[in-house]
């Protein structure tokens, strides 16, 4: 309301990829159609194409990431866009500036896209109200975090060769996790039942409203499921007594051999990363290349966004 | 001042339970000198100056007991003159100002300031309020006696709360002695500690961290346990939910004497309306379900809920354009308040006498001023308005400095016409 949209409806208003919630079906399946052209591309010897050349991309870090980061700018790399990573440590925010004041400085240097990651809820959203290019969302507070979700498709899409009629179950620290968020919203929209399973304290309030069972139990949440996903337990949640401790934490909802057996039998694990092992995931099979796919779901990120930055980067 | 005469009204002023066809003449002093239906235009000297209403709605002028003024320290935000004129065009013509200015209204001298500027600038009757503690830390007590003798109507931390009990029982205690009202905002920190929004379906989706229902309740059950221990006046701001006017049905059932506010806001919006990060619905206390909205016009149906207030509070662009958890909490509302509320008559909701009663009467009782009322001898502070008249609300329209109106674009029912103070014309709509 603060903020009106400008004349830009003339020149064509560019999409921006904000969240899971507000895309269509018909654009989450062509984005992994897109991405699944470029998995192999990504594992060929020459991986340098030039859709994309000329382009310029800015990365709009205000939270530290490590893969996000690196996987939007490799996949921005290899489809030959010019890319320019902005970290907030060394900008004018800390001097003050304004998001809104950063986003006009950025895009008065004309840019084709802007790949935002901030720690405030709806700041892209707020962003794409206020530059003429494309905004694609890398996680903001705990709303989404698309491409993850996407990707996380095309992982399970890669392996069960489909979505519709899986049970998914979602595990872990749900109520502070834009993945969480954007997993419930995509495999939902592709046919998917999911469950999340999560401690009282940590499971957010009308859950069952976005479309999922909620289960504190997690045996009873694990049930027949084909796709376990696990959620990174943040130190600080300690700190905030929502847990008495990670022992206990662990002994409830620690991802073991033992607790998967509930799962379907050839269920198989995913997370997004970065693992606190021993905390939320067994390390032994955190790394049993049987069953988990964390190292895929890193490898088919890069081609996942590339499709992204290919299709919103007009 | 020549006299006037307001004939072809419909009174309606809840204070002597009147709703009546009739005349109302206004002396040259500025006073009521008679009103109802047997009020004849022969009544009037020869001179007086007449004002055919056409069956418009003649009530007293509305007492918005919450709305900040900006000045001093916020002038770019607020000031007296814009907030007068706001006030008129919405036919308020008394106004509680809240301390949380800068400097903050806690000690004598910036009363001297507050009382002098404002006669001088404002155009409506002003009644400031200091803070209940001092830096609004919600340590240390104001002097009550001194800042009330100076002129002080309330005390009050805005929106914020005394957090520790021991405190707020020496503040109803001490209070209790003198007979200052006390007026509270009732949210435990602890438990709201981040929150933005309502706690519930639209903050999960919207990742924003929620302030419960509970963080409200529980500061309303300790002050209600406190005041049974040291009865003071004691009014509670705003209230947001079903679950706080549970606890004072119970209260007030029980024979505890207290008064209870409601914001304009939280009877015409709900959390949905915050949509996609609407900032300007960022509100305190904020919009909750559907449920709590229908359960607060209840509340006002039965009585449990005394006031309506406007909870203006103007806020500048800077302030809004920014991610929804940093954004500047609240709206404007003091000139769109009785359109708003008039809605809840239109859909059927509460009858005119009671609408009306909130914005008036109730709220000069509470605040012991001689105004909200049309009797004979009183102000003619008068507002007149026509039901019906459909209008939209522009922000850029609205006269507040700020345009940070919560309901842009909403089809309102029922316009101001007319607005007196002290039997002066200040405001007559174009």
């Amino acid at each position: 309301m603060a903020v009106q949209k400008n004349t830009s409806a003339i020149r064509g208003q560019p999409k921006h990829l904000l969240g899971i919630q507000n895309l269509s079906i018909q654009e989450a399946k062509k984005i992994l159609e897109e991405a699944k052209s470029f998995i192999s591309l990504n594992r060929s010897a020459s991986k340098k194409l030039d859709v994309l050349r000329g382009k310029t991309q800015i990365n709009l870090f205000f939270e530290p990431s490590t893969r996000t980061q690196s996987s939007f700018d490799l996949a921005g790399k290899r489809l030959g866009a010019d890319v320019m990573t902005m970290n907030v440590g060394n900008s004018a925010l800390k001097k003050g500036e304004t998001l809104i004041d950063t986003a006009m400085t950025l895009n008065a240097m004309h840019p084709d896209i802007i790949v935002i990651r901030h720690q405030d809820s709806g700041a892209p959203n707020l962003l794409s109200q206020k530059v003429n290019c494309a905004v694609v969302n890398a996680g903001d507070g705990r709303r989404e975090h698309p491409t993850q979700a996407l990707l996380d498709a095309l992982t399970i899409i890669n392996r069960k060769k489909k979505i519709e009629g899986l049970k998914i179950a979602i595990c872990g620290d749900i109520l502070h996790s834009r993945v969480a968020r954007s997993n419930i919203y995509l495999m939902n929209m592709l046919g998917a039942e999911v469950n999340v399973i999560a401690p009282k304290t940590l499971m957010p309030r009308s859950i069952e409203r976005l479309g999922v069972k909620s289960f504190t139990d997690m045996k009873k949440g694990l049930d027949g499921c084909d796709i376990v996903m696990m959620l990174r337990l943040q130190n600080e949640r300690m700190q905030g007594s929502f847990l008495p401790s990670k022992r206990e934490y662990y002994e409830f909802y620690g991802l073991t051999p033992e607790k998967l057996k509930f799962a379907s039998k050839d269920a198989l694990i995913m997370h997004p990363g970065p693992m606190n092992r021993g905390v939320e995931i067994d390390t032994k099979l955190a790394d049993d290349i049987n069953v988990s796919l964390v190292k895929e779901q890193v490898e088919l990120g890069v081609a996942v966004r590339m499709a992204c930055l290919k299709l919103y980067c007009k | 001042m020549t006299e006037k005469i307001l004939i072809n009204a419909r009174i309606i002023d809840p204070s002597q339970k009147m709703d009546e066809k009739g005349s109302v003449i206004i002396d040259s002093n500025g006073k009521i000198k008679l009103i109802g239906k047997d009020v004849k235009k022969s009544d009037a000297s020869s001179s007086a100056e007449v004002f055919d209403l056409k069956d418009s709605i003649l009530i007293p002028g509305i007492v918005d007991m919450k709305a900040f003024v900006g000045e001093p320290g916020y002038e770019y935000k607020e000031n007296f003159r814009t907030l007068s004129q706001a006030a008129l065009a919405g036919g308020v013509t008394s106004i509680v100002t809240m301390p949380n200015t800068k400097p903050i209204i806690d000690n004598v001298s910036m009363v001297d300031f507050i009382i002098r500027r404002g006669r001088d600038k404002a155009l409506v009757n002003l009644y400031p309020c200091a803070t209940l503690t001092r830096e609004l830390e919600g340590k240390q007590m104001t002097e009550f006696g001194l800042l009330s003798a100076k002129g002080i109507i309330a005390f009050t931390d805005v929106i914020r709360t005394v957090q520790n009990t021991e405190t707020m029982a020496r503040i109803m205690d001490y209070a209790s002695d003198i007979g200052v009202l006390i007026m509270q905002h009732v949210e435990d920190y602890e438990l709201s500690k981040n929150g933005c929004i309502n706690d519930g379906e639209v903050s999960t989706r919207l990742g924003l961290e929620g302030i419960s229902y509970i963080a409200e309740k529980i500061i309303i059950e300790r002050d209600l346990s406190l005041l049974n221990e040291f009865p003071c006046r004691y009014h509670i701001n705003q209230i947001s939910s079903r679950e706080s006017l549970e606890s004072i049905k119970r209260n007030k059932e029980n024979g505890t004497n207290f008064t209870v506010g409601v914001s304009i806001n939280n009877l015409s919006l709900n959390e949905n309306d915050i949509g996609d990060f609407k900032t300007f619905l960022k509100l305190s206390p904020p919009l909750r379900l559907e449920d709590d909205r229908l359960a607060l016009v209840q509340g006002i149906k039965s009585g449990l809920i005394d006031v309506i207030v406007s909870n203006h509070t103007p806020e500048d662009e800077e302030g809004k354009r920014l991610p929804f958890a940093q954004a500047a909490t609240g709206a404007i509302g003091i000139e769109t308040l009785l359109p708003l509320a008039l809605e809840m008559y239109h859909n059927e909701s509460l009858s005119l006498q009671k609408i009306i009663e909130t914005l008036t009467i109730n709220p000069a009782k509470i605040l012991k001023i001689n105004k909200g009322s049309l009797k004979k001898g009183s102000d003619a502070d008068i507002c007149i308005f026509d039901l019906d008249a459909p209008w939209v609300v522009k922000g850029d329209v609205l006269k507040s400095k700020s345009k940070n109106t919560a309901i842009e674009e909403r089809k309102l029912q029922g316009k101001i016409l007319m607005t007196f103070l002290n039997g002066d014309l200040v405001f007559e709509s174009a």
